[in-house]
């Protein structure tokens, strides 16, 4: 069942970003940008939690969900160390997929070269 | 990229392009490919929780595991094909974060290691980590005033 509502949510997540896209002409770096704010917003807020425990990968793996785990590593922290957590928290909540693509993302780009292009 | 047309033609062909794909059929594309990003997570989350990881580590190796597979398809060119057929659906997952990071290293790997691939890297993810991690901070500091009344 969890997998239906991975699907769907997570899914329905990409097509309201796709509306965005092509009613209002936002690159993808916009459009990243507006919904990793929005997730940590959302978190902030206290909507998203909830909202992932009953979406799960549907709600973690777009970049929401990104968002949202930013806002979580922060707020774990403040409530552990104080005003310092603020600062610390979300670079250690999301430093695994953070050094996975600067890692993985080296590695394949000495590995590899460009194709189809040109 | 060489084409022989001039700008405003080249734009106006390309404004007509858009205006004949279908948003629904663009939605429903986009709906599918991140449906199933997002349920390939769920899979390697539940795996990864079976093998003794917590919940929260789970998370973490999901990020791991999609954004290796990401790299992967990108260095291949798998994953650019597949974003221009998928639109949001490859670029809103945490996948489309990691090929928006091996894309321009590989294409730019050309003009150098750290001035081509070091920098280049993060011309799309450096504006995501930028207002990701500042607009969390500051949601960090107001939760710890909110927590002082």
């Amino acid at each position: 069942m969890q997998f239906i509502w991975a699907f769907l949510i997570g899914g329905a997540l990409c097509a309201l970003g796709q509306v965005l896209i092509d009613l209002t002409k936002m690159t993808a770096s916009r459009i990243m940008v507006t919904f990793v704010v929005a997730g940590v917003v959302l978190s902030f807020l206290g909507v998203y939690k909830p909202f992932a425990e009953f979406a799960g990968a549907g709600a973690t793996v777009p970049l929401c969900g990104f968002g949202n785990t930013l806002y979580q590593g922060v707020k774990k922290a403040v409530m552990e160390q104080g005003l310092i957590g603020a600062f610390t928290g979300g670079l250690g909540a999301t430093a695994g997929g953070i050094a996975a693509a600067i890692l993985f993302g080296t590695g394949v780009a000495m590995l590899f070269s460009p194709k189809g292009k040109h | 990229m060489e084409l022989n047309i001039p700008k405003d033609k080249y734009k106006k062909r390309a404004d007509d392009a858009v205006e004949k794909s279908d948003i629904w059929i663009d939605m429903l594309k986009a709906f599918v490919v991140g449906g199933i990003i997002c349920t390939i997570g769920q899979v390697i989350s539940f795996g990864a929780q079976n093998i003794g990881f917590t919940k929260e580590q789970a998370g973490t190796v999901t990020s791991i595991v999609l954004i290796l597979m990401s790299a992967v398809a990108t260095g291949f060119g798998w994953y650019d094909n597949l974003g221009r057929w998928a639109g949001a659906g490859s670029i809103l997952p945490i996948t489309g974060f990691a090929n928006s990071i091996t894309s321009p290293a590989m294409e730019y790997k050309s003009e150098g290691l750290i001035t081509g691939l070091g920098v280049k890297m993060f011309i799309v993810a450096g504006p995501v980590l930028v207002y990701g991690i500042s607009a969390s901070v500051i949601a960090g500091i107001l939760t710890y005033l909110i927590s002082l009344v």
